[in-house]
């Protein structure tokens, strides 16, 4: 499903990713993992067109990505929920959740906001609340539900645990639990590393902008090394 | 007595709200103050003359002038304003890049029309006066205050029930956001600033009808004035423009009327300074101005 080859991008003279090499296979959840500064937004915007690549490429669907505009990869079905949610706070829930079908530009989609509502209950409570008004956790499911709403082939999330409670947390990652067993592809960056290991099929670290490592979640949990080394106090939490 | 000129000042103000409006709703997109606003303004009334002049009915001057001060709105956009928002924080820039724009505006309008003051020609709208009530009512002023109130509704229609509506309201939330959900912000901001650009378009026709006087420099003092109201009404909130619009054009008349005509504007921008000491963002402005608030 998706492909990356060699992709180098650089911010201001300073590199950010050197020559990062990455699959996602259809239905598959593959998670990317990384202290902080490591790259992992600049990836996954660099996929969603937000920042440009200097070289390299990334094809999804076998579709040259590289150098198309963000609205035109979001319009593709390559939809990601971005860090901090981001939600459109002066709007509705149900007003997020519409505009989310932008994304779709005539592709089908079986998916609507009832479905929206099925997998995170709490938005249709909170329908025509303001989405600003929603606490850290309801953002986040919105965010997810937005995205959703444009039926993605590829769905990048970022930091999807960032800033919640360890209640909201799990709640949010049931939704993503759900999401794979229905064959969602999935791109997920998470510091929470043992969270992020427990659900993907596949990982990868990386480092000062270089892939260090990857291999089947499993493993990589299981290797003492790995635990130690790159995810730190997180793979104790 | 005093109701015949609440009756005017209502009128007048239809026509700031209609300059209002459009100059806030892209302070309120793009944090930009466009000051070249007014010489969109100008640009319609002129179109609209020359329109008038040429033969054309008045209904098709107003088409015109609604088109094209629109589609030069939308250069300004980006001309100005475009690579300034790539690069940033770039406010005052804006400010000198829009100033810049509305001089060469003014000095296309002074050549075209020879630095001369034009005026429609006598009839263009019928002298029809109706009295109800004690009150006298033109049929210019009827059609001022139907046109303001529905060119308002359909704007309002178009930003808060349609879907291309919503997305200039997710882009004024969230530039990023938007363009993740598949909104292209470019297309986006040139379609808002057609619509500020045909508000004041329209509302540089219906001053230019009834004071009958269309000059190059005639859109100078309605910046101030558009200034003035997009503050009282709150920097961004559209509805705070139009409550600010009404209330300005209803001060401004009375105070024509009852005060020695030198004291006009300073009776109102003490007004206002004395509503903003009380309320400083605004009649309807928040922290963070307005119902379409600045990007975070």
């Amino acid at each position: 499903m998706l492909d990356i080859a060699d992709l180098e991008v650089r911010y201001d003279g300073i590199v950010a990713l050197r020559g990062v090499s990455l699959t996602v296979g259809a239905g598959e959840v593959v998670a990317l993992i990384g202290p902080n500064g490591a790259g992992k937004s600049t990836l996954i915007n660099t996929i969603s067109g937000l920042v440009s690549a200097a070289s390299g490429t990334i094809h999804v669907g076998g579709e040259d990505f590289t150098h198309l505009r963000p609205w035109t990869i979001s319009a593709k079905g390559v939809l990601q929920v971005p860090e901090g949610r981001q939600v459109f706070s002066d709007m509705t829930v149900l007003e997020n959740l519409q505009l989310g079908a932008t994304a779709l530009r005539g592709r089908p989609s079986d998916l609507d906001v009832k479905d929206v509502f099925e997998l995170f209950p709490i938005l249709q409570e909170r329908s025509t609340q303001l989405a600003g008004s929603l606490s850290g956790g309801q953002q986040q499911m919105l965010a997810i539900g937005r995205a959703l709403m444009g039926a993605p082939k590829l769905l990048l999330l970022d930091e999807p645990s960032l800033g919640l409670a360890p209640v909201v947390i799990s709640q949010v990652f049931a939704a993503l639990r759900t999401l794979k067993e229905k064959g969602m592809t999935i791109l997920l960056i998470e510091q929470n590393a043992t969270l992020a290991l427990d659900l993907s099929n596949r990982a990868y670290i990386l480092d000062q902008g270089r892939i260090v490592l990857s291999g089947n979640s499993a493993d990589l949990a299981a290797d003492e090394g790995v635990v130690a080394h790159y995810l730190g106090v997180d793979a104790e939490v | 007595m005093l109701l015949q000129q609440l009756l005017n000042g209502l009128v007048v103000g239809g026509v700031y709200a209609l300059f209002a409006v459009g100059f806030n709703l892209i302070f309120g997109i793009q944090r930009f103050l466009n000051l070249a606003h007014g010489a969109v303004f100008m640009t319609g009334a002129f179109v609209a003359y020359y329109t008038v002049e040429a033969g054309g009915p008045l209904i098709l001057g107003f088409l015109a002038a609604i088109i094209i001060s629109g589609l030069l709105s939308v250069l300004i956009e980006i001309v100005c304003f475009r690579r300034l928002r790539k690069s940033g924080d770039a406010e005052f820039g804006a400010i000198l890049s829009s100033m810049g724009a509305s001089l060469v505006i003014m000095t296309v309008w002074q050549w075209i029309s020879k630095t001369q003051v034009v005026r429609f020609p006598f009839d263009t709208v019928p002298v029809v006066i109706f009295r109800f009530w004690g009150l006298r009512v033109s049929l210019l002023q009827v059609i001022m205050m139907v046109a303001a109130v529905v060119i308002v509704m359909i704007m309002a229609w178009f930003l808060y029930r349609t879907s291309f509506g919503r997305q200039v309201r997710a882009v004024t939330d969230n530039e990023k956001a938007a363009t993740l959900v598949g909104v292209n912000p470019n297309r986006t901001y040139s379609l808002t600033y057609f619509i500020s650009g045909a508000l004041a378009g329209a509302a540089g026709v219906l001053v230019g009808l009834a004071f009958n006087n269309i000059n190059y420099m005639m859109g100078e003092p309605y910046l101030l004035f558009g200034f003035a109201i997009i503050i009282l009404g709150g920097l961004g909130s559209i509805p705070g423009a139009l409550l600010a619009s009404l209330i300005f054009g209803m001060g401004q008349t009375l105070a024509i009327a009852y005060l020695p005509s030198g004291l006009t504007t300073a009776f109102i921008f003490s007004a206002m300074f004395l509503i903003l000491l009380v309320k400083p963002t605004g009649l309807m402005g928040r922290e963070e101005a307005g119902i379409l608030r600045g990007r975070r």
